[in-house]
């Protein structure tokens, strides 16, 4: 029985965050606490010649100033987690990404000092006296050019600048041929832009060296504390894991850019130990534009063949990816793993070939960004979608009804195996495109649209995507390259009492576990939620986690905690049968107490707590204790979809383009809280929308980020959107204890397309036939395009 | 040099001495520990630092502490009376128009001014209202809802 799953219970950590108690990194004080400053390079390619620090050192209320002269050449600095190989089986290109930089930087941002003082505005006072001596070479920035002959290398050991090269699906050869023999070919050159994934919150961390214990604590703004120790600890420092502490507390959002171990969490507790303080360092939001990982930033050639009768016969695509100046974690899986296998989409297309090179350039590092290479995806697949039905002149909607792959539900049907290496789960892909037609009153909007005569172009835009999501089986992250495993733990505490902890390794920077999951809680024990607690983000409270990314807390982590659930609730039959004087057979649990079937012969959830911890008639041979671990690895990933639409209307006099209405249908499978869900979904819109509309990265030649601030950088903002129209349709995940499938990068995984292919709509209905408009699509580029 | 300043910050009276440069948000949050009130960016635009000054909404990262002497400053410690939470924090609340919650006290600070000025706001009063507001994780859908709440409630 559902008290409390699949309702909208309203959030229990609100509290804190309403009334200004949420504790987040830059918050926390600690005894002693110094403050840190990082002096960055204002170069993006250039040689250190020389580094003085004396008149810094000296200043009144300065503690230390550290350079990579103080590090031991030990330290390399931070890891790749993940592993792609060449076409020929050599692994990738992998230089270190030092802590600080000993002799050569590599972007604008790189860290070259650290000044430790006892306030921030002393540290940054003395920073300015820190003298540096550069000399400035010239610096690449596009990834396609980065690989031509004679392009500044980044780094000397890596030839054209490639990291590796990699291929997924069918042989090209046969690819193309499809191609060739295709009726209709439609062809795309295109760019999906770089983009600042710009959590609120900027990046902190405090490091702390307990002398009396000999233990490491670090703070920092984490999505995931226990690999950043693991990280830390095995691979940057070589300390002792069982002595370091990582606690990732209120977290201000994340969207994949906090999910990384940066250089600046070694420095504050390596140097921490050196000091004999505390240290904390807070980014300022320039240095979060600088340094915290980009997102996208793709250069992409892509073909799409159809037959006679508008099937997809073929589809192929070669990427430049741009990685930036160092490999962060988790980059290298981005443009492939995460990017390669989504290529089937929605559709039954036979060929596909993936073919991208991951590219080194004199920029700050590229990595997972909400969505993370399936964005990019089905930008692709989606633009080809609705162009091909431009340039074929069938209606966008048909196209795809005549290819989506038929319905499927993983359980008497198999999984769809796709030929990009991927099963999908369940899915019935239909139906969310149908709805959302009815939610959009389609027929009527095309007779609007042709009827329209007032100087201004109505258009709408269609993106039908599919996602992987619940990273990940360790296995076949493993055999994808990925050095950590994607498993969740969980470990539910019953208290004599029979008040429930919940220790979980998924990490909540704003997704709403303390509810969700406590929900989930709550119902299979059939207690209030109220009786419930859910911890994570403390590597001393929790004992191993890895973290959320991916869309992945609950299809995972939820796994785990229903896994310690059942163990909690076997061990409670046996303790319930003994004090009921019956055979646990004959139990049945409802409403949180075990009856014999057919009597009114019960015991309560909170008396077998209770006895399992005051022992004293006690089934023989059971241990005492109510509490449980488990980790649970997924057989799959799970599979999200859905159908979005934008309307925009086009000022044919400006090229501004207002969005009007926006309709997005997602099936996420089973849904705990709709609330929380419709919440993921609308906030996934929003970044997706602000990538169409509103939101690049901008480098110059020089690799100077012209566009590193929020004077500068267009954030989206609340009268750039209309009122979201939402809704789903549920196909369970056949593979998980509760049905569900992810809901966090969906909005932004499917709504980026939708909303420029309205816009190429309605410019092709108006008789200016571009096959691309580059986002963001600024009035400056429509309006461009409508002249050409 | 140090200056002395008194002012009431959420009704209480406060003199301290400090640094003439020492901005109103960091006196908050480094004198006062009051850090419900974030701090976002550089350039006065995140409004994640919004505090009323006086009963009027200001970004506290682009006021010295020196120039608030002598003024009434409500922080969003300052929002709730007597344990009950004001309309804006019921609305937040229940119209679930926060997520990671950094961008939210100063979203309400924001939320009251315009409340103040304009009792029952549209739609799009509330859009262009929260113009200087950012946040990154609701796509502001459900903090319009959560406004209209408050808007219903007062």
């Amino acid at each position: 029985m559902s008290k409390y799953i699949g309702k909208s219970i309203k959030r229990v950590e609100d509290k804190r965050f309403i009334t200004g108690q949420g504790k987040y990194t830059d918050d926390i004080k600690l005894v002693n606490m110094a403050f840190a400053y990082i002096l960055r390079s204002p170069y993006a390619n250039a040689k250190i010649t020389s580094i003085t620090t004396d008149a810094a050192q000296e200043m009144e209320g300065v503690l230390a100033v550290y350079t990579a002269a103080d590090i031991p050449e030990s330290i390399a600095g931070v890891p790749c987690g993940w592993q792609v190989n060449f076409k020929n089986g050599d692994t990738m290109k992998e230089p270190p990404h030092p802590l600080l930089v000993r002799n050569k930087v590599r972007h604008v941002g790189d860290a070259v000092a650290l000044v430790v003082a006892e306030s921030r505005s002393i540290a940054k006072d003395a920073s300015e006296l820190i003298q540096i001596d550069y000399e400035v070479m010239d610096a690449v920035t596009n990834p396609k050019e980065a690989v031509q002959k004679g392009a500044p290398l980044v780094h000397e050991d890596v030839p054209d600048n490639i990291c590796f090269d990699w291929e997924l699906g069918n042989p090209k050869e046969e690819v193309e041929k499809a191609l060739k023999d295709a009726a209709h070919v439609t062809e795309l050159e295109f760019i999906n832009q770089r983009v600042v994934p710009n959590a609120i919150e900027p990046r902190s961390a405090i490091g702390h060296y307990d002398t009396a214990y000999e233990r490491y604590t670090l703070y920092t703004s984490t999505q995931n504390p226990h690999l950043i120790r693991l990280l830390l600890c095995a691979f940057v420092l070589g300390i002792p894991e069982h002595k370091v502490r990582v606690v990732g507390p209120d977290v201000g959002g994340g969207f994949g850019s906090k999910i990384f171990h940066y250089t600046e969490e070694a420095l504050v507790i390596f140097f921490s130990k050196v000091l004999g303080r505390p240290i904390k360092w807070t980014a300022e939001r320039s240095e979060s534009f600088l340094t915290d990982a980009h997102g996208r930033d793709h250069v992409s050639h892509a073909k799409m063949g159809f037959d006679q009768d508008g099937k997809i016969v073929a589809l192929q695509a070669h990427t430049f990816a741009n990685l930036g100046a160092y490999l962060s974690t988790f980059a290298p899986a981005v443009p492939t793993y995460l990017h390669g296998t989504l290529f089937q989409g929605l559709y039954t297309t036979p060929k596909i070939n993936v073919d991208v090179t991951g590219v080194f350039t004199h920029t700050n590092v590229v990595d997972a960004y909400r969505g993370a290479g399936r964005p990019e995806t089905t930008y692709l697949i989606e633009r080809l979608v609705d162009l091909a039905a431009l340039e074929m002149e069938i209606d966008p909607t048909e196209l795809r009804y005549k290819n989506f792959i038929p319905a499927f539900d993983g359980v008497d049907q198999p999984g769809y195996q796709t030929q990009v290496a991927l099963q999908y789960d369940s899915g019935n892909y239909a139906p969310v495109l149908e709805k959302a037609l009815e939610m959009v009153g389609y027929e009527e909007f095309r007779k609007e649209q042709a009827a329209q005569s007032n100087g201004k172009f109505l258009g709408i835009g269609f993106s039908t995507y599919i996602e992987a999501c619940g990273i990940a089986p360790s296995a076949v992250v493993g055999a994808l390259g990925a050095r950590a495993g994607l498993f969740e733990s969980a470990q539910v505490t019953v208290q004599p009492t029979g008040k429930v902890t919940v220790y979980t390794g998924s990490h909540s920077h704003g997704q709403g576990h303390e509810t969700t999951f406590a929900q989930v809680v709550a119902d299979r024990l059939g207690i209030s939620i109220d009786d419930v607690e859910i911890v994570h983000g403390d590597s001393d409270r929790v004992a191993f986690g890895m973290g959320t990314y991916g869309s992945r807390s609950l299809a995972v982590g939820g796994s785990a905690i229903v896994k310690s659930l059942d163990k909690v609730l076997e061990k409670g039959a046996k303790i319930a049968a003994h004090l009921l004087e019956a055979s646990a057979d004959d139990l049945e649990y409802d409403e949180g107490k075990w009856t014999v079937k057919g009597t009114d012969k019960s015991v309560s959830f909170g008396d077998v707590s209770l006895t399992s911890y005051v022992p004293h008639n006690y089934p023989e041979g059971l241990e005492p204790g109510l509490d449980f671990s488990s980790f649970y690895d997924p057989t799959n990933f799970t599979y999200p979809f859905g159908a979005h639409i934008a309307i925009v209307e086009v000022d044919k006099e400006t090229g501004v383009v207002k969005l009007k209405r926006f309709i997005a249908v997602d099936d996420v499978g089973n849904v705990i809280n709709p609330m929380i869900v419709d919440g993921q979904i609308h906030g996934g819109l929003a970044q997706g929308i602000g990538q169409a509309m509103h939101e690049e990265a901008i480098y110059d030649d020089t690799g100077q980020l012209i566009n590193g601030s929020y004077m500068d950088y267009c954030m989206p903002r609340a009268d750039d959107f209309p009122s979201f129209e939402i809704d789903r349709t549920t196909t369970p995940c056949p593979h998980n204890p509760l049905g569900v499938k992810g809901a966090g990068e969906a909005g932004c995984i499917g709504s980026t397309p939708a909303v420029v292919n309205a816009v190429i709509d309605a410019l092709w209905k108006n008789g200016h036939k571009v096959k691309d408009i580059q986002m963001p699509m600024t009035p400056e580029r429509v309006w461009s395009a409508m002249q050409g | 040099m140090a200056y002395k300043i008194t002012l009431t910050v959420n009704g209480k009276t406060i003199t301290a001495e400090l640094e003439a440069r020492t901005i109103l948000a960091d006196f908050l949050r480094e004198h006062l520990s009051l850090t419900g009130t974030h701090i976002g960016c550089d350039t006065s635009s995140c409004g994640a630092c919004t505090v009323h000054i006086n009963g009027a909404a200001v970004k506290s990262c682009t006021v010295l502490a020196v120039q608030a002497d002598g003024t009434d400053i409500t922080t969003v410690e300052g929002l709730s009376q007597n344990g009950n939470l004001h309309p804006i924090q019921e609305g937040f609340n229940q119209e679930h128009g926060l997520q990671c919650g950094f961008c939210t006290p100063g979203m309400m600070m924001t939320a009251k001014d315009l409340l103040q000025r304009n009792p029952n706001p549209s739609e799009q009063e509330i859009r262009e209202a929260l113009e200087g507001n950012f946040c990154r994780c609701t796509g502001y859908h459900n903090i319009v809802k959560s406004i209209q709440y408050a808007a219903n409630k007062m």
